[in-house]
This record gives structure tokens, sequence and C-alpha cells, in this order.
């Protein structure tokens, strides 16, 4: 992956960090990443923070072992599509797990991880990775 | 949406071989094709008035942007006005669709529209990276998503609920290369097997190397003319009776379904809506076949098989030439080759060799109508034409 300033990384630290996202008051929607109008009632939606429990299902995944530049140390690693019991979908990876494990329905919660290391600047990059619900 | 005010046909196409090209540069790629498509129409480079075409990432993959310019200054055809289109692997299919609008509109009387893109000048995992920006960067590539494995969740998913096989993925790539080795322009003169594929290394599972298009070099472009004029250019004009676009969501996430493109239906609807047409009506199609499963979701969609049924479509043959619907005549992206930025246009120039009748060993007999898909991401972007002999309404 291309490497950013600190700016990218910091205004991402509640949505990354915290699995802070949003939801409409008016339809009742969650949505992650936050979003700033809802899609389906735009102007007269009302979206607030919302953080969400981190608890949710498989919905999908595959085992990458092809990776992007900056990945090519961890793999094969497990990405998944987590649906969250709020009703949002959310993309990370599945730790914690051996990769013929996963399957689909299986139940995840949240977790602070390290995610990887820029090359050239050194910053090292966090976020939400999902685990096997204890 | 308004019917286009001028019809468009096409007049003249030309296309580079697809695969490494490594003595030769973006400007080298779509200048060969712009002079073969110039040529086959019989027109001078100053009968142009427009040049649109698409590149997915020349930024990443050459460091070169503005090639709108570029491929005007190359192709010797200054001071005439260029645009890019970018939309990622759909760029030159929507490079396409700007100018049946520049010609429907009454703008332009005569524009070159294509695609080019240099893939081989970076190493593997800086295009994995370029080729990740087609998805949602911040929240999918940020955790080390890839594009095939964006394209695996859609396998597994569909594996899941309609019970699509490991063998099913592998007859598509299967018939597509025995389609390429009749296809001069291919990347690929190689037949495969069952056992090749299951030999072939995991990417992204279930997906596996020769489940995958490869990284190819290539270039496309395509001459587009009123077609009430076209008949003053050619005897065998081919008209586009359609040229749908339809957006979804940039992340895979963000969907109800992965099953099932959305963009795919959406633009379906509208192109068999302007060509008047139904999906029994086509005669072959070129499907957006990034990775196997593509394929088979995408036949589904556009409404050659049922919902689900797309596995067993291919496994009963139906899509082979001959069969009853030949998806991917060409080799399709999967062994003709995908250089992103001209995918779209060289799926048109497979078309119109096919409508003209000049595919030689990989001809479909009798072809008067073909559908041409192509999809940006993993549908984010959708683009289909409907290409024939016959001009329908005049
Ligand atoms: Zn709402």
């Amino acid at each position: 992956m291309e490497e950013k300033a600190v700016s990218f990384y910091w205004r991402g630290f509640k949505e990354r960090y915290g699995l802070v996202g949003s939801k409409c008051e008016l339809c009742s929607r969650h949505f992650f990443p936050g979003r700033v109008i809802c899609p389906e009632c735009r102007r007269k939606g009302k979206m607030h923070e919302h953080r969400f429990s981190g608890k949710g299902k498989v919905y999908s995944y595959t085992v990458i072992r092809t990776p992007p530049t900056g990945f090519e140390i961890y793999i094969p690693y497990v990405v998944a599509i987590v649906d969250l019991e709020e009703g949002a979908r959310v993309v990370s990876q599945l730790v914690d797990v051996k990769p013929e494990e996963v399957s689909i329905g299986m139940p995840v919660e949240a977790c602070f991880r390290k995610i990887r290391e820029q090359n050239q600047s050194g910053l090292v990059l966090y976020g939400f990775k999902f685990r096997p619900l204890k | 949406m308004n019917s286009p005010r001028r019809d468009v046909a096409i007049i003249g196409v030309g296309i580079t071989k697809y695969g490494e090209h490594w003595n030769q540069g973006l400007k080298h790629l779509i200048t060969e094709a712009g002079v073969r498509a110039i040529k086959d129409a019989r027109i001078s480079g100053s009968d142009i008035e427009l040049i649109v075409g698409g590149s997915m990432s020349s930024g990443m993959f050459v460091g070169q942007e503005h090639t709108g310019a570029l491929f005007a200054d190359y192709m010797g055809l200054n001071p005439k006005p260029a645009i890019r289109t970018e939309a990622a692997c759909a760029s030159s299919s929507v490079a396409l669709r700007v100018g049946c609008m520049a010609i429907a509109s009454g703008m332009h009387d005569c524009v070159a529209v294509g695609g080019a893109e240099k893939m081989t000048d970076v190493y593997g995992s800086q295009a994995t990276t370029a080729l990740a920006g087609a998805m949602d960067r911040d929240n999918e590539a940020y955790f080390g998503l890839t594009f095939p494995g964006v394209y695996a969740m859609m396998a597994k998913r569909h594996m899941h609920q309609y019970g699509t096989t490991r063998e099913q993925l592998s007859l598509v790539a299967i018939k597509n290369h025995d389609n390429a080795m009749h296809n001069p322009c291919a990347q690929y003169h190689r037949k495969i097997g069952l056992e090749d594929v299951l030999k072939s290394p995991l990417v992204a599972d279930p997906l596996r190397l020769l489940d995958c298009s490869p990284i190819a070099d290539g270039a496309a472009c395509i001459i587009i003319v009123p077609a009430d004029q076209a008949k003053k250019y050619t005897d065998t004009p081919i008209y586009i009776r359609a040229s749908a676009q339809s957006s979804d969501t940039l992340g895979l996430y963000m969907r109800k379904d992965i099953t099932t493109i959305s963009a795919n239906i959406h633009a379906a609807r509208l192109a068999f809506q302007m060509a008047n047409m139904k999906p029994a009506d086509i005669d072959l199609a070129e499907v957006h076949d990034c990775f196997t499963i593509n394929e088979i979701i995408s036949c589904e969609d556009l409404g050659f098989c049922k919902k689900g049924a797309g596995g067993k479509t291919v496994e009963e043959g139906e899509t082979q030439i001959g069969g009853r619907i030949p998806v991917n005549t060409s080799g399709g992206l999967k062994a003709k080759g995908h250089p992103v930025g001209a995918t779209g246009a060289g799926q048109i120039v497979e078309l119109v060799e096919q409508l003209r009748g000049d595919a030689g060993k990989r001809q479909v007999s009798g072809a008067e109508t073909g559908l041409a898909h192509n999809v940006g991401g993993s549908g984010s972007t959708v683009a289909i034409h409907i290409l024939s002999r016959n001009r329908g309404r005049a």
C-alpha cells in the first residue's frame, strides 16, 4: 500500500480504533464507516455517532496469499466481511484462528491490533480486527 | 432516460496483442491500436474530431497522468480535444459511452475512443497495490484486502448460497483458454485442464492463479460516427444499439448480497430497453471474467441463465462456441488478457470482428447481435454495450 501522511491516520482514530460509525435516527440504519448523510433519507435523515458493540458473524471470507506491498510478512492471513449485530457490515482481518477453522456464520468479536508498519516513515498502523467470540 | 438524438455506428477498430511488451510503452501501445483503427476505418487522422481514452491507473503503473493529451499527441492528432476516462477496469467502456454521447448530441461527427494500460513496468506487489485502488481503499485495502480477495469473498458466498463448485470455476478458465487459441491478439495460446487449475497456487481462497486474469500491456481503439453517415465509410458498419452504465457502492461490504452485482442488473435492464431486445436476442457476449466467478455471477445477472445457475450453465457447455450463448469467444480477460484500461474497448473489437464475420476459427456462425459487459472494481461501475449488424429503428 502507499505511504500516507500522519493526518490520514489521525482523522481515522475514532473509526479504526473505536469502531465508531453512525446511525440514522429516522430510519434506524447503521453505517460503518460513518456517513454525513443517510443514503436512504438524505437531507431528512438525522445522523448520530454510533459505537458498535463489535460483535457479529462472518458473512464471507478469504485467505490472502498474494499480498499488497506492506503485508508481505503477514501471509497467509484471513480477511472477512463481518455482519455486525446492529446491521452494518465491515471488512477486516480475522485473527487468533487458523484459516481452515473459519466458516461462514461463525460468531466473532472485535479486538484492537496492529495492522502493519509503513516501510519508509516507520509509522505503525493500528486498527480493529476480529477474533472468534469466546 | 431519453433516447439518443443520433444513433452511433462503429466504422473501424484496432487492437494490439495483449501481453508483456517489454519494448513498448503506454504511448507506443495506444499509437499502434489507434493507427490500426484509423486504417481499418479508411479515414485520415484529420477526420477525427475528439479522442476519448481510458486508463485505469497510468499514474501508479507508469507514473504518467494526463493521458488524454498523451494519446492525442502520440497519435499525431493535436490540436484535437482529448479526454481521459477512468472507471477502474471499465475505463474504456466508459470512454466509448462518452464518445457515443458526443456523437448522439450532435457535437462531433467522428470520434476515436479506446484505452490503454501498461502494467508490466512495476513489480507484482505494486501492481496488486495499484489494482486495489479499484476498491474502497480506506476501508478494504487498509486491512490488507486485495482485489482478488474481493472476488474470492464473492465466490465463497456464491458457493455457499448456490452450491457453485470448484470445478465449475475451473471450467470457465478452461473454456476461455480454449477460445484464446484462435485469437491472434490473445496473451495466452495454451490449453489448460482441470488439473492445471487445481495445481496452480492459491491467490485468495478459493481462487487460484488460473482463476485470475493476468497482468498485461495492451491497447484498443474504435472509430465511431453517426449511423446516418456510416455507409459513407464502410459497407459493414456495426451499430451501437445500446450504451448503458450503472454505479454501485465502492465497497463490497456495503452491499446487501454479494452473490449478485446490482449495477449489472441495472445496466442490463437499461441496455435491453434501449436496444428493444431481451437476453435471448443476443448471439454472443463478452462478459467481464476478471476472475472466473465473475463470468458465472454476471451471466446470471445479465439474464443468460437463472440466478444461481451460472456454474451449471458453464458445465453444460451452453457458453461454448456453438452453445446456446457463446461467452468470451475472444478468450476473455482470463486468456486474451486484461490490460485494465484497454479491456472494455478490446471487448468491442471482438464483437465487431464477430459481427463482420471476420473472427476466423472462433467465429460464431450467423452472429447478428453481441453484448459487451465491462465491470469496474467489484461492480461499482458496470458498462454494457449492445452491438448489431442491423440498425434497428431508422
Ligand atoms: Zn435514514
